[in-house]
């Protein structure tokens, strides 16, 4: 076993650990888990079965087979950034009329109020 | 009786809200129609709320900061749940005189336009601005004209009053950031009538414009992207 086989090893293994942590401390919603589970897992195996990875890359025509790697992962991480920004768009519209609406039933109450005391 | 608020937003502008707020007092006091100012707070971080509080003056205090388009969509909001015939929106710095409102009110009771807005390029005496400000704009009056049809020449202008019509559509949608020339747009697609008319406006007395510099590069993109967006979102509902 060469070196950089149990740094990958450990490394995918943490981040496997890390994420388990994360779910159940309740930080990580489950539909994130999932994805984050599959990536961790992807790592694992192509860690302890690095000669599989040779051999889908050179099958697939890649001259040097780890970038094969970086190519899954990268088109991954940039879908999954898509993704969040969905999340965020529709986060950022229900927090705006959730304030308004807060504001709205704030200034109902006021103005119940004032009419009581009059 | 024809019952009017007067949506007024409020960012740290503590120096002219009592200025502002006696004004309008002066001017609508004597009225035939029931003109209700209201302020909204936008999460403002001087004094404006405690000057709102204290003078037990109208108003609505956001829990978080919106920005204008989300002040505006909730004082329309605020508008059509109390049933008022028609709302406008007058800027808290000092910009919008009061004098001017019953040019607009005019128009909205006396014609059928949804939407009405006080333009300073329609009249002389009005204070120009910098030729930086004139040339978008133009290019937004320009991209506009090209999409609707319709010709407002001061399209940024947010001295703007609502029939219940443009309330009730502001209800499910209002554009958040710089939201006017992309508000003419939506209220266009959705068929409302819109009309320019003039006003003097004042150079404001308190706080900078919000817009300059990189800003200002960022502004034009943004609402260049968000109207032609809009249009296409309309368009595919159109053909539907």
């Amino acid at each position: 076993m060469k070196i950089i086989d149990i740094i990958s090893c450990t490394l995918s293994i943490l981040f496997i650990v890390f994420i388990i942590k994360l779910i159940r401390k309740g930080l990580l919603r489950e539909e994130y888990s999932f994805i984050w589970i599959s990536i961790a897992s992807i790592f694992i195996f192509f860690s302890f079965y690095r000669k599989g990875l040779d051999t889908l890359g050179k099958a697939l025509g890649f001259a040097y087979p780890p970038s094969l790697l970086f190519l899954v992962f990268l088109f991954g991480i940039i879908i999954f950034l898509v993704q969040l920004s969905i999340v965020n768009t529709k986060q950022h519209n229900q927090i705006k009329s959730l304030a308004q609406k807060i504001a709205l039933l704030e200034k109902n109450i006021a103005s119940k109020q004032d009419l009581n005391t009059k | 009786m024809v019952r009017i608020a007067i949506i007024i937003p409020c960012f740290n502008e503590e120096k002219s809200i009592l200025q502002l707020h006696n004004e309008l007092v002066k001017i609508t006091q004597l009225s035939e129609i029931e003109i209700i100012p209201l302020f909204i707070n936008d999460c403002s971080t001087d004094n404006s709320e405690k000057i709102l509080k204290e003078n037990k003056l109208n108003h609505i205090n956001l829990p978080i900061n919106l920005g204008i388009g989300g002040v505006i969509q909730c004082g329309l909001k605020y508008a059509y749940n109390e049933s008022f015939d028609y709302a406008i929106q007058l800027d808290g710095d000092g910009q919008h005189p009061p004098s001017e409102l019953y040019k607009i009110i005019d128009q909205l009771i006396n014609t059928k336009n949804d939407l009405v807005i006080g333009s300073r390029y329609l009249d002389i005496k009005s204070f120009e601005s910098t030729r930086l400000r004139r040339f978008g704009i133009a290019y937004f009056s320009w991209i506009i004209f090209i999409l609707t049809r319709v010709k407002i020449k001061d399209c940024t202008s947010g001295f703007r009053g609502f029939s219940r019509k443009a309330m009730e559509l502001a209800l499910y949608h209002y554009p958040d950031e710089y939201p006017e020339p992309e508000s003419i747009l939506y209220f266009n697609r959705n068929k409302l009538l819109i009309n320019e008319i003039p006003v003097i406006m004042r150079e404001r007395e308190n706080g900078a414009s919000s817009i300059n510099g990189w800003k200002s590069i960022y502004y034009m993109v943004k609402v260049t992207i968000s109207i032609l967006f809009n249009y296409i979102k309309f368009q595919k509902n159109e053909n539907n």
